[in-house]
């Protein structure tokens, strides 16, 4: 099956999906707090735009109240509240080193071919554009939580984080046209709740430490000091 | 029904009351109150069930059958019983000016927030609606782990978060899948592809492969929250940091409601697998978590993150158990669910006691309870021989059904797991002699301590290990034969 056969609105969504994609690239590798949280908006963005195109295709109009949740969370409120973090807690400027980019590129780029590999041989996969983009949304999940793992500053967990949840809602829209409404609020329920504790752990963390360097927090371990 | 509404709407009630409240010296009565009449309303319902099979809600949102309607009487229970030891508990803790005023209220506020994303969890036919409860519970009870402000919990608050966040999302990516395989089959435009009474009538159908790489995300997520080894690095920590009554409802209930997740999603895979491909990787890791656990509870210096592993080590038993499958392993699991529950919140609430005497958590320095306190003393040997798994407490009851189970379906498996036994056992043991019989330090003082609610859960363990009331086995055979096909009785 060709792209050139897919109507003109599907080809778009899998466009978005492939610049999605890019920019987990990109959170993972951007250094800089501010463009770190930019980036993130800028994620957001393209899952609104993918989400409105997939309202028109599938003509499930509910999904547009969806869109619109994902424009006022992902790309206005959630990095606007960072924003507002980062310069209240005065790092807006703050450069993180990350241990071994190229590594962690590569392994990123594994991870793409692994969700090829897992979902390639599922028949109901079977469609191209599902195909592509499930595979698409469980690379930017995984992708979300190397960069969990691999970043030491919480901000940066906290937007791997979030960009996690970014590749589980594209998920939901892509493969069964958004999950039930009642499901979707309350999804963005706990996500708005987990951005307010993530701010007031901020705040504990650097009033305890210092810093925002989660590599401090260490001091429970299995052993007696 | 109205049962069921009640006892939903009395903890979100209460969320909102005890967060103007919390700090008033009448919080711990609110509380308490709100507890019993929750429980009251869980104890009709269960009545309600009892008489009159499964009900489904209107609209289709609740659903309570065998398998989880003694769950959330359990539930209630324990809140209940671990409100009253709440009480004088968190008393103690804003005199010594360990907790002040708002964190009084967040403490009270979030504490019946997290009874209602659990009863919410329990009660729930939405598979969405589920994992949006076990992610609230989450995030009811991550700055209650971080309550005290000190580097250790906060560092154990932002593990928990992190973790288990993480963790739960894989979850969610499962559910979508099981949902994409659910909208292929059912009727287009049906919105009830979530509902799991809906897929539960429609599993054979469903696609195999989608639903199998479905339940490697959803043990994989839920597993986290189980505690699951090697994902359960944040449970030693937020049960050991934060509030003892906290780690009792840690310990001894959400780690239930994720379990029970999972054994809901492995009903909708089994039928449409075909196969024990759920049941074996439940039972690898539980196998994994019972045996590392039980290793792990010798190298133990903090009497709470011990018995946080033996919660791991129990859970894991458990999974082993669901994994097996069969009538009599699937009754055991239930049946420890209940036990260990139980027997775990008895523990921890004596563990605070315990704690306030000596003054700090570390083993070492506790010493000499049962002649300082011979109550607390007493309750922490009782509840410890009884996780142990000694005759005749319920513990003992389920470990020997869920032992005769493997060595009748795998016989090769029955070495390990009595080895695992014996193991964590003795390292249990090692650690509670000399803090149970050693000579006290010359200064060590009785606190005040309600020993009610250890010795009413550990009087209900050994009636359940003696005899377990005919109603309750009936919902548990009930729930076997939804679980296994076929029951014991």
């Amino acid at each position: 099956m060709l792209i050139a056969s897919l109507s003109l609105p599907e080809q778009g969504v899998l466009t978005l999906a492939a610049l999605i994609l890019l920019s987990s690239f990109l959170l993972l590798a951007q250094v800089r707090l501010d463009s770190l949280i930019n980036t993130f908006a800028l994620q957001g963005a393209l899952i609104f735009l993918a989400t409105v195109f997939m309202a028109f295709i599938s003509g499930k109009y509910h999904l547009l109240i969806s869109a619109a949740l994902t424009l006022f969370l992902k790309v206005f409120f959630i990095p606007g509240q960072l924003r507002l973090l980062v310069v209240r807690l005065n790092i807006r400027r703050e450069v993180e080193v990350i241990g071994n980019p190229m590594l962690v590129m590569l392994f990123a780029a594994g991870l793409v071919l692994f969700s090829y590999y897992v979902a390639l041989p599922i028949r109901e996969l079977s469609l191209l554009s599902t195909r592509n983009t499930i595979t698409i949304s469980l690379a930017v999940v995984l992708i979300g939580m190397l960069m969990v793992i691999s970043r030491r500053k919480a901000v940066a967990q906290v937007i791997g984080f979030m960009s996690m949840e970014n590749g589980l809602f594209f998920a939901a829209v892509v493969s069964t046209h958004g999950m039930p409404m009642v499901v979707e609020l309350g999804i963005a329920f706990d996500v708005l709740v987990a951005v307010i504790l993530f701010g007031v752990f901020f705040f504990h963390i650097r009033t305890e430490i210092g810093s925002l360097d989660t590599d401090r927090l260490n001091h429970l371990t299995e052993v007696d000091r | 029904m109205n049962a069921l509404y009640a006892t939903l709407l009395l903890p979100l009630v209460g969320v909102f009351i005890l967060a103007f409240a919390g700090h008033r010296r009448q919080a711990k009565t609110i509380n308490l109150v709100l507890c019993t009449v929750t429980f009251a309303t869980a104890l009709l319902l269960a009545l309600e069930v009892f008489r009159d099979g499964a009900i489904l809600s209107t609209g289709k949102l609740l659903y309570v059958d065998g398998f989880n309607v003694y769950l959330i009487l359990l539930n209630a229970f324990v809140g209940m019983t671990t409100a009253i030891f709440s009480g004088p508990y968190m008393e103690h803790e804003a005199a010594i000016g360990r907790v002040d005023a708002v964190r009084m209220r967040l403490y009270y506020s979030m504490y019946q927030g997290f009874l209602f994303t659990m009863l919410m969890a329990l009660s729930t036919n939405n598979l969405g609606i589920l994992w949006v409860s076990v992610e609230g519970a989450t995030l009811a009870t991550v700055l209650l782990v971080s309550l005290y402000r000190t580097h250790e919990s906060i560092e154990a608050g932002w593990k928990y978060f992190i973790i288990c966040g993480v963790g739960i999302s894989q979850a969610l990516f499962g559910t979508i899948l099981v949902y994409f395989a659910a909208v292929k089959i059912l009727p287009p435009g049906a919105e009830d592809g979530l509902l799991w009474t809906e897929l539960h009538r429609h599993a054979a159908d469903m696609d195999a492969g989608v639903l199998a790489l479905a339940f490697v995300f959803l043990l994989v997520g839920y597993g986290t929250k189980v505690g699951l080894v090697p994902l359960h690095n944040w449970l030693p920590d937020a049960h050991s940091e934060g509030p003892t009554p906290m780690s009792a409802i840690l310990s001894g209930l959400l780690l239930n409601i994720a379990l029970y997740a999972l054994v809901r999603f492995k009903m909708l895979v089994d039928p449409a697998l075909g196969n024990h491909l759920a049941g074996n990787l439940m039972m690898g890791f539980g196998m994994l978590s019972f045996s590392v656990a039980g290793l792990l509870l010798h190298r133990q210096y903090d009497i709470k993150r011990m018995f946080s592993y033996s919660s791991i080590e129990h859970m894991g038993l458990m999974t082993f158990a669901f994994g097996i499958g069969g009538p009599l392993a699937t009754f055991g699991g239930l049946l420890h669910m209940i036990v260990h529950s139980l027997t775990k919140s008895a523990i921890f609430i004596t563990v605070g006691h315990a704690s306030h005497i000596a003054g700090t958590q570390k083993m070492a320095q506790i010493r000499g309870l049962i002649k300082t306190q011979p109550f607390v003393g007493w309750g922490l040997m009782i509840g410890t021989v009884a996780i142990a798994g000694f005759p005749p407490f319920g513990v003992f009851t389920s470990e020997f059904l869920l032992f005769t189970a493997t060595v009748k379906s795998y016989p090769w498996l029955a070495p390990p797991l009595v080895i695992g036994l014996a193991v964590a056992f003795t390292g249990l043991f090692r650690n509670l002699q000399p803090m149970v019989f050693g000579s006290p330090p010359a200064d060590q003082q009785p606190v005040n301590a309600n020993m009610w609610p250890v010795f009413i859960h550990l009087a209900l363990v050994l009636w359940l290990g003696i005899a377990i009331p005919g109603v309750l086995a009936q919902w548990l055979n009930q729930a076997t034969i939804m679980l296994a096909g076929r029951g014991v009785l």
